[in-house]
This record gives structure tokens, sequence and C-alpha cells, in this order.
């Protein structure tokens, strides 16, 4: 064999082995772009419940506040997602007895609890892997909720609603 | 009132049809690399070169056919990535038959028994077991509630070898085999190795809160209790015991970082990775002091050419080879792999190096941390404790086996002998490595498997009287409106 045609198999081999790598990367990329493609469905009235909820916040104790009625998930892959709040404790997390069962790689099986009382209702980080977030601030505590505040779950964010 | 299908036929992707090209791009390299095999060898190049990859590319396809229909939501990389190691392997084998037919030709002696043809059934055995493991075990939660009694069977299996006379169990000095002479030779240790993983990942799901809260505080490192983790310590040094009787120094450190790294996965504790350092540090000396052959593994490593004709020959030779290889390899069949002992089995990563060049060599540990990461990514989203675990410690089993040898082949940390996976000549480590494969699919299989909206209503629990779920007209639209017309 001429040494030209193997000097080229040697090297095309190499870059055939290097696109085969490539190519794999490259359906991983597809596959972790749809397992978190995160559909920011961004309520019209978002910003606006977050300037209310810190209205709220700078209130005077004596006003009482909305009560929310609803919990609504306002992005992550079951964004549109609404509960009726009821009397009971609500389970998030990725469990199937969860009451919202959320379908988040980010999130843990037994994520956060709300639980009402009276008519606040106080979340609860379960022991999750990457914690809760009321706003910005990680919970380390049970801590009411604002009406309107963004709960952060994973890639999930949930709201309470009037 | 059905739940918002439009988000769920949105997840529903498989990733099939990406499995089929990749596997199709594997099989074309695969053929390739015998076809420049040949060349270099200076053999004639016939139809038959493209019978072999077409055979190749039709066990794979049928593979694919089934996983189709049994696991169709698996991870699309898995497969293709370990059939192209598989492959290159075959072809690797292959190419150091030739050189020894060749060098006993030279030698007028008689022909060596062909490995290739040997390596090509058993990997047609590995994916009729990947298949059986794939259709038999439909949910791997089922190995949960057999933990105990997998466990004893590994026992058993990996116990055989210590019992049997040495003429059925011993191959060169390592007393680790179940062979009858003429017919086939198994090395229990790689499907005890598996038994382990999948009784640790049962036992330490029971077991993460205690482990995770009890234990006395000293110096800041949460010493665990004993009898919390008991049955695993048992079943570790008992485990250990067999293998370092048999001179099996390599499943020994391979079946303990995996277990140490499961336990960490299980309960996130640093104070665990530093106890299993410590006892790892304590063994190695004290395995250092009692036996001869792990001092002498440690006199080649720290001086390999102090006798470079006797003792540290393969691992000369095996750098020898890898520096001849260079950057970009001398070509495959073109090098001399075949002058480092056992080149097929333990160093077949330096018969690659030679002949493919450092780039090669990346490209394969790449290819190895693909799969690794897949795995990983498997076990982060799992649906339960278990698959996480089991999928974990299944991933970091194959990138540990890969450092150990790889690095032991290359001189960074002493040699002990184990297989490349999916590389390797040897039946057993190929059907092991391809349960694996299997388990580590289906659990991506049942993690990536979009919930079916239906089957939730019916355990509906009492938390959630009083709430329900409201299917919502968004006004701005997912990208498939269809789905939420209601």
């Amino acid at each position: 064999m001429p040494a030209l045609i193997l000097q080229l198999t040697r090297v095309g081999f190499l870059i055939l082995l290097c696109l085969f790598v490539w190519a794999a990367i490259r359906v991983i990329r597809a596959d972790l772009r749809t397992a978190t493609d995160v559909k920011y469905v961004r309520a019209p009235s978002r910003r606006d419940a977050r300037r209310q909820a810190k209205e709220h916040r700078d209130r005077p104790s004596g006003l009482s506040p909305m009560t929310p009625t609803m919990l609504v998930v306002t992005a992550g892959s079951l964004a549109g997602t609404r509960i009726r709040l009821g009397d009971g404790p609500i389970l998030i997390g990725r469990a199937d007895d969860s009451t919202l069962v959320l379908d988040d790689d980010y999130a843990s099986t037994r994520h956060a609890r709300l639980t009402r009382d009276g008519d606040a209702f106080y979340l609860e980080d379960l022991g999750s892997t990457n914690g809760t977030y009321l706003d910005r601030t990680k919970i380390q505590s049970p801590t009411a909720v604002p009406t309107g505040a963004p709960i952060r779950i994973g890639r999930t964010v949930i709201e309470l609603r009037p | 009132m059905t739940p918002p299908h439009g988000i769920i036929t949105r997840i529903a992707r498989t990733g099939r049809a990406a499995e089929l090209g990749l596997l199709v791009f594997a099989a074309v390299i695969v053929t390739s690399a015998l076809v420049i095999v040949e060349l270099n060898q200076n053999r004639g190049i016939t139809l038959d070169l493209l019978w072999y990859g077409a055979g190749y590319l039709a066990a794979l396809a049928v593979t694919h056919l089934l996983v189709r229909r049994f696991a169709p939501y698996a991870d699309p990389v898995l497969m293709p990535v370990a059939a192209l190691l598989n492959g290159l392997g075959l072809v690797m084998i292959h190419r150091l038959d030739l050189a020894s037919v060749a060098n006993a030709a030279a030698e007028d002696q008689p022909d060596p028994g062909l490995q290739a043809p040997l390596q090509l059934m058993w990997t047609g055995v590995a994916l009729v077991l990947f298949l059986v493991v794939l259709v038999v075990i439909r949910d791997h939660k089922v190995l949960q509630s057999y933990a105990y009694t997998i466990a004893l069977l590994g026992f058993i299996f990996l116990a055989v070898p210590a019992v049997l006379p040495a003429r059925f169990s011993e191959v060169n000095g390592a007393k680790i085999w179940i062979k009858i002479p003429g017919v086939f030779s198994i090395q229990p240790a790689e499907f005890a190795k598996i038994a382990l993983i999948i009784f640790a990942a049962a036992f330490l799901t029971s077991k993460a809160q205690v482990l995770n809260s009890a234990g006395k505080k000293v110096f800041g490192l949460v010493l665990p209790r004993i009898r919390d983790l008991g049955p695993l310590l048992l079943a570790l040094i008992l485990a250990l015991g067999v293998l370092v009787r048999g001179k099996d120094l390599g499943t020994s450190l391979l079946l303990f970082g995996t277990l140490l790294v499961m336990i960490y996965l299980a309960t996130s504790r640093v104070s665990w990775l530093i106890i299993g350092l410590i006892g790892f540090a304590g063994g190695a000396v004290l395995m250092y002091r009692l036996f001869g052959h792990v001092r002498l593994r440690v006199d080649i490593w720290l001086h390999p050419f102090a006798d470079a004709q006797n003792t540290g020959y393969q691992l000369v030779q095996s750098l020898f080879g890898l520096g001849t290889g260079g950057i970009f390899g001398t070509g495959l069949g073109a090098g001399r792999p075949d002058i480092v002992p056992y080149a097929s089995t333990d160093f077949i990563t330096a018969a690659l190096g030679e002949e493919l060049g450092l780039v090669g060599l990346t490209v394969i540990i790449l290819l190895y941390m693909i799969l690794t990461t897949r795995g990983l990514r498997t076990a982060i989203a799992a649906k339960d404790n278990f698959g996480a675990l089991l999928a974990g410690g299944l991933a970091f089993s194959f990138a540990l086996q890969v450092f150990i040898i790889i690095g032991g082949v290359t001189r960074l940390i002493p040699l002990t002998g184990l297989t490349t996976p999916f590389l390797s000549y040897g039946g057993s480590s190929l059907l092991a490595n391809y349960v694996m494969l299997a388990l580590l699919i289906r659990i991506s299989d049942s993690s990536r498997r979009p919930d079916k909206p239906v089957s939730r209503k019916p355990s509906t629990p009492l938390v959630e009287a009083g709430t329900e779920m409201v299917p919502v007209v968004r006004k701005h639209s997912l990208r498939k409106p269809s789905g939420e017309a209601s």
C-alpha cells in the first residue's frame, strides 16, 4: 500500500473518532436542553404581584393581607398549573404522592411543604438538596409566604395568588 | 378535568433516533478500523471485511430495536458508546491475533489460539444477556426487594474459586477463576461486584436517614455507629477478604472505592470519605507489609527500569509502546503492541495508545467519561433513591475501573490487574459490563419516561383532599398549542 494512503487513514481515523465524541456530545446537549427546557411563562402580573407583595410587606401590620386562594406555577416544566388552596398542607416534590408532583431534576423527592395557618401560608423546606427559595433568600425555617412572592424550587417557580 | 397535555408531550422525547444514528456511526468507525488494520498488515481488502462490519451493525440494530421496544426512553448515548468501545476492542484483539500468528510462524511454533473469534462470540452472548436483563427486569425496584438474596448469591459465587482446587481456579497465580479446562472459564468477581453494588444501593436506601443523623461527634467528624452499617461492612470485609486471598488487588480496590462513594452519595457527608480514605491508607500499608506481591507491584511502579528485562518488562514495554505512539500514534496495525505481555487484556489501552497515539487514547478516555457522566446524570434524574444510588454506583465503578487500569498501565499508580471495560479480551468482564449497562439503561428509561397523566390519579393521597388540579388556558402559548385546546 502506498504510504500516503496509510498516513491519510491514520489521521482520518483519529478525526472519525473525534467526530463520534462530538456527535455524542451534541446528543447530550440536545438532551440537556429538553430536560431543563425552562419556559419562563411570565405571568403578565408577575412584576405587579411582586410589587404588591413588597407593598404588602411595607404596610403596617394592622391591615389584613389579601388571602391567597390559588397556587400557580409560573416557571418550569409545569408552568401554568394551578392548584386551589384547601385547608390541608401542600406537599411539593417529585414523589408521586406529593400534592404538586414536580417533573424537575433539580427538585428533591420531598422538597417543601406549604401549611396554612389561618389566612397565612407557611413554607417549610423538607431537607431538600438544592434548597427552597422565597423570593431570593433561601429559607431555613418555616417562613410566612406573602401573596405573589415567587417560591423557587429547583427550576420551578410557584406563586400564591388571591 | 385533565392535566395539561401540552407539557407532557413536550418532554416526551425518546432519543431513539439519535441512538440509531450514533450506533451506525460506531459501526462505521469499527469497520474502518478493521480495514485500516488489514491495509497496514498488507493483507488484501476483501468483501469479507464489509460483512464483518455489516454483521456488527446488524447485531447492534437488533439490540437497538429491542431497546426501542423494552426501554423506549433510555439514554441515547450509553449504548453507542459501549458498542464503539467494544468494537474497537474487537479490532485491537484481532490485530494482536495477527501479530501473534506471525510471531509463532517466524519462530516455527504451532499456531497460538485466536482470541478475536472467542471475543466475538462473547460479544454476542453479552448482547443477548444485555437484552435478557432488559426484558426480565422491567422495573429496577424489583432488585431492591431481593437485595439480600442477590448479595448472598454474589458471595457464594465469589467464594467458589477459593474453595476449588487450583487446577480449576488458578490462572497466572491469581486464584480467582472458575474454569472447566477446555470448555470455559469465568471470573466470578466481575459478577459479585454487580451483586454487591445492588446490595449496597438497597441497604443504603433503607438506612440513609439513620446514617445521616446518628453518631458521636469527634473533631467535627460524625462517627457512624457500627450497627447501622453492620451488614454492609460485613459484606465488604468478606468480599475484600476473599479477593485479597485470591490476590485480586484491582477488584478489591474497585469494590472498596465504589462502596465508599455510594455511602457518600447516600449520606452526602464528607466525614465518610475521610473515614474511608483513612481506612484505605491503613489497609494499603498493611497489605504492603503482609504480601510480597504487593511490595513487588509497588517496586515496579517506583523503579520500572531497575529490572526492565524481568519483573518490570511488561510496564516498561507498555511505556515504550506509548512513547512510540506519540501524539498521533503509529496507525492501526502499524505498531508493535504485541511486545507487551497480555496486551489484549490488562494492557489493551497501551496497545491502543501505541497505535492511536495520545489523541486516540484521549478519545477513548473521553468515551468512558461520557459513559460515566450519562450514568451520573441518570442517577440525578432517577425518581427513587434506590435507582439513584444504583445508577451512581454503577457509573462510578466504570470510572474507577478505568482509572485504576489506565493509571496502572501509564504508571500513574501501581499496576493492579483489571480489565478495561468493554475493550479488554475476556468473556466475564464483557458479560458483567453489559449487565451493568443494561441496569443503567433500565434506570435511565424509568427516569426519563414522562409520567402518565392518568396513572397519577388513582394514587391521590389523603393530603390532597380539598385541593384540585385545574388546567389553565395560557395566554402565552407553549410550543404545542394543540395540547391545551381544552
